[in-house]
Order: structure tokens, then sequence, then C-alpha cells
């Protein structure tokens, strides 16, 4: 198995997850171009019965642990880096989720792997694994060889569709027990969000502000502009900090997947942690001061401008056109 | 627990508001026009460590490596409420996460009564952060648990503290915590505080920033940049121009286009 490409099978809350699939069809991938195996490990308390979704892997190590391992990094990780020593592993691909999150930053310290984060793609180069990673909010993408027999890639969301790792079938399965040695971090509960006024995941159009809204004072303006759209206001992860928003008006990593016809983003710069909530909307309008802000990458129209100049016109404009 | 001691790490990093170049060499930012902020997670840190310190009586120590106006970024610590600020001079120039986190986890324990702590706070990503994490790396390095991702603490009894993280979806998680810890801020329980231009001129008249020698030398990445770009733009925004009034106007034909207005 040495030189194997390996997948966490990222699962919460009892099922895997849309990033377990999309990091297993990138994997796959990177297996065949290099012509090892794949092997999805799979992690957690009573998940044996996901290894059946797994059949885009060649083989399945089962880590089954005692009780939940949610937050139980201690344990997560040590196996892990058991793991990768004994198997010698070319690669081991993480989603960079906030499932995984804190999995990407430990398991490296704990191992000694050299870690490549943020990865938009890998791909295999002269038989070396080469990933491209963005770096600062977006602006920057950098190529980057890992040295080591063994590396660890935190692979951004939509790095590939899930459906592409999606396949059924059971690969032969690698039985492990792990102890939750240190539980110096023990995990209490979930506390679910407040149910909030409205489910924007629900809403038709979306009006987005971010940190270019500048202050809660020109929301007014964003609320009048979606009330005309038939909308409502929602955020990036600036807009929610700054209590501008609540939680549940939240889009992106931390927050809310959204698919509207219409996601209007009005001085959002498109950190990859706020494309990864918006991205399969099918209208994107995108307004920022920014000539290079990474948001025009991901939208369909952009306009170079400030947001509250463009929102005002709107406003009348709209109005013009629903009274005409 | 009694008073707490609270250790802030603030990292400083390119403001992307700016346009961001890449250097001669290809494979690193060029800085001679580059603006510097505070770490926005890590401005969160420090928030949350003045709320918890106000709440539970103690000091806030933060530390920084010495770089490009960090001075100011320090003395607006001070004047935002920290105790005592430290930074650390003679570290290499352009440090990596993994660089960063040997270099701190080397020169924290020679700084004269700065540890032991009760909880380490530092963002919990930055957006140079290639080859680590610097909160997961520490903790590592200091035998600390870590949590990262984190929005709200509360100090319980018997050296544990309640941490709470976000998960997605709204959706969050609580913990209990053995302390010492090293916790990774994502949000501070309130947005970090404002502090008025005049209040940091006051505390660079009276405030003194602390000096300590960095200790030993910084790890070495072992993932290396072979080039860096501005990504490509194949896939780039129709552009509307940048005059509000024509570009709202192109809006509405879009909209109307679809039915959505």
């Amino acid at each position: 198995m040495a030189g194997a490409i390996w997948v966490l099978a990222e699962n919460w809350r009892g099922e895997l997850t849309d990033a377990a699939f999309e990091t297993l069809a990138l994997g796959r991938e990177l297996a065949d171009g290099l012509g090892v195996e794949l092997t999805a490990v799979l992690m957690g308390s009573g998940v044996s019965p996901l290894a059946d979704q797994l059949g885009v892997a060649d083989a399945v190590i089962l880590v089954e642990s005692p009780a939940s391992v949610d937050g139980e990094l201690g344990a997560m990780s040590a196996a892990l880096a058991d793991l990768m020593a004994e198997h010698h592993p070319r690669a081991l691909l993480l989603a960079l989720s906030n499932v995984s999150w804190d999995l990407v930053g430990l398991l490296p310290a704990v191992s000694g792997v050299p870690l490549v984060n943020s990865c938009l793609d890998v791909a295999v180069e002269d038989g070396d694994l080469e990933a491209k990673c963005l770096l600062y909010g977006g602006k920057m993408e950098v190529t980057v060889r890992p040295a080591g027999e063994t590396a660890v890639f935190g692979i951004l969301p939509g790095a590939r569709p899930a459906d592409a790792g999606r396949r059924d079938g059971s690969p032969p399965i690698d039985r492990i027990s792990i102890e939750l040695r240190d539980r110096a971090v023990r995990f209490v509960e979930y506390v679910e969000p407040d149910a909030g006024d409205i489910d924007i995941t629900r809403q038709d159009v979306l009006v987005a502000v971010g940190r270019g809204l500048q202050g809660e004072a020109n929301l007014d303006l964003a609320e009048e502009l979606a009330e005309l759209l038939g909308g409502v206001v929602c955020g990036s992860r600036p807009a929610i900090d700054q209590d501008w928003l609540p939680l549940s008006r939240q889009v992106g990593k931390s927050g809310l997947q959204v698919k509207p016809r219409l996601y209007l983003a009005l001085g959002i710069s498109g950190a990859p942690e706020h494309i990864e909530g918006m991205r399969d909307a099918d209208l994107i309008i995108a307004v920022n001061t920014d000539p290079e802000a990474p948001i025009f990458r991901t939208a369909d129209f952009g306009v170079e401008a400030d947001l509250l100049d463009v929102a005002s016109e709107l406003i009348d404009l709209v109005q013009e056109a629903k009274e005409g | 627990m009694g008073e707490l001691k609270i250790l802030v790490l603030l990292r400083m990093v390119p403001d992307v508001v700016e346009e961001l170049e890449v250097g001669p060499d290809g494979m690193s930012l060029d800085t001679e026009f580059l603006r510097l902020i505070a770490n926005e997670s890590d401005e969160h840190a420090l928030e949350e460590a003045l709320i918890l310190r106000d709440r539970h009586g103690g000091t806030v120590s933060v530390v920084a490596v010495d770089g490009p106006e960090i001075d100011d970024a320090l003395f607006a610590s001070l004047a935002k409420g920290a105790d005592r600020v430290v930074k650390i001079a003679g570290a290499s120039a352009g440090l990596t996460t993994l660089g960063l986190a040997s270099v701190l986890a080397g020169s924290l324990e020679s700084i004269d009564g700065l540890l032991p702590v009760d909880l380490m706070l530092t963002g919990c990503q930055s957006i140079d952060d290639l080859d680590g994490q610097l909160a997961p790396l520490l903790a590592h390095e200091l035998g600390n648990p870590y949590l990262g991702l984190v929005t709200a603490i509360e100090i319980g009894d018997g050296g544990t503290a309640l941490v709470v993280r976000e998960f997605s979806g709204g959706v969050r998680g609580r913990y209990e915590v053995d302390v010492p810890a090293v916790l990774g801020i994502q949000a501070a329980e309130k947005p970090p505080r404002y502090v008025p231009v005049a209040k940091v001129r006051a505390a660079k008249q009276s405030g003194d920033i602390e000096e300590a020698a960095a200790a030993g030398e910084p790890a070495t990445t072992r993932s290396p940049i072979l080039g860096m770009a501005v990504p490509a733009t194949t896939d780039r925004a129709e552009m509307l121009g940048s005059d509000p009034a024509e570009a709202a106007a192109r809006i509405v034909e879009i909209l109307s286009g679809r039915g959505l207005v």
C-alpha cells in the first residue's frame, strides 16, 4: 500500500459529506495518474455502514472509535499519524471544511508530515504531486510541490463535483480500532442555530453585503433594494462578525449554502470561504470597488464601483421598471 | 481558577483590499508597496482575551515577531487594553507559518514572566497559511490541547474551559477543554473594539514595547512555492463598467430579461 493516495472520507453526524465525495473524486484522478491505489480512510464511531458508498476507492481503512470523535482531535490525529507512518501513503487529502479544519492543522503538527494548505487543485506532474493553492483571500495562486515521502493536502471545497466521487460498492475493508487516549478536549454537545426570522436557503433573490458596506447605517439601502426585488439581505462573515446581520443570514463555510435565482453581491471580496456558499446561484452579479476582487472570477456580471452608488441607482430604476 | 493569564499572538498580513503584485522572484509578493494590517482573526483573538480578562481579572500579553508596522499594531493593542506587549526581534524575514510557529515556540519560554499562561489565543487562520496553521503547531510544540474555529470561551471550575466551535450551517459544537490550552479564534463574542487614533498616540507616548531575542533557527518549509501568479481570469465576469448609473441600467436589463423584475 506504500505510495497510495489516501483520502479522508469525511463524515459528520452519521453521513458522508459532499466534501468527502469531492475529495475522493480528486483522489481517484491522482491515484490513476500515478498508477497507485486509492484508499478511503473512514473514521468515527458507528461509521462502518457508510463504507458501501465508497465504491470509488480501491480499499477502505475503517478506523473505529468507541465514542464520537467529533473534535476528539488528539485521538484522531495520533491514529492517522500512526497509520501514515506504518503504510507510507504518498498523500492524504483532507477537505478544508469546518468539520476537518482542526485535523488539517493538527495532523501535520503531530506527524511532522508537510502540509499543503488551501489547494484549489492537485495534479500529477512528472510523477510528482503538484498543487495550485489560493492565498491572500483568493488574490494569488501559488504552485507547490511538497518535499518528503508523504504530504497532507487541505483541499478547498468545489475542487471536483461531489457526484464524480459517488459510486456504490464496497471495497475491501481493513478494520482498526483506536483508543481515545488523549481526552484533554471533550465533546459535550451540538448547539443548533436559532431558526431566525427567514430561511435564506429558500429565497429566490438574495442581496448579499460584505465588508464594503462599511457600517450598519448603510444596511437600509440593501434592505430596500432586496425588498424591491422580492428578496432578503444576507451577508459574508464580516457583516455577521460586525453584528450588522444575525448568524441566520450568513452565507459561506460556517454559514449556509444558498442557490437563489439571483445573488447580488455588494462589497464582498469573494474569499474562498464565501464562494463556497454561493457559487451555485443561477445568476451572480457583483459590485466591488476593487477590480481585482476574487468575486469577479465567480460572478456572471461585475460592476467596478461603490456599492452604495450602484444600490441607490438600482433602487430608482427597479422602482421605475415596476411602476412602468 | 484564580486570575487569568492570557497570551495573544499577533501576525501582520497584507491588506488584500489593496492591489497585490508578484515580486521579481516570481515566487512571493512584491513588498515595495505592500500595506500590512493585523491579521483579522488575531484581532478577534485579542478582543476575546480582553473580554475574558475584564470578566475574570488577570492579564493579557500580546506577542508578535518584529516586522514592518508591528509597532503600530502593538501600540494599538496597548490602547485597546493589553497589559503587556512584546516583540520578538532578530527572526528572519518572510517566515512561513511553520517557521513562525517554531520561532514562537522557541522564544516564548525565555521571555521573563510570560509563561505559563492559562490560555494562548491566536486567529484560527491567516490568509498566508500555506504550510501550517499557527495554533495547532504551537499547541503541539508546547504539549497543550488545541481547538480551532472558536467563537466563545467560558472559564469553568477546576482547570477547564467551556469552548464553543463553529461547524457549518450555523451549527456549533460545545467542548470542555483542559487548560492550559491553545485556541484558534474565529470570532470574538463581540466585534473587535474600535480604538481612536488619539488613544493609540497616547499609548505610544506612555506605553512600552518590550523586546525579546528570537531563539533558535526557524523551521524550514517543506511545502516550497515554485511560482506565484494572479489566478487565471478565463471565467471572469462580464464587466458592466464603473459608472453606477449605466451599470445599474444594464443590471435592470439583465434582470428583466430573466423575469427577475
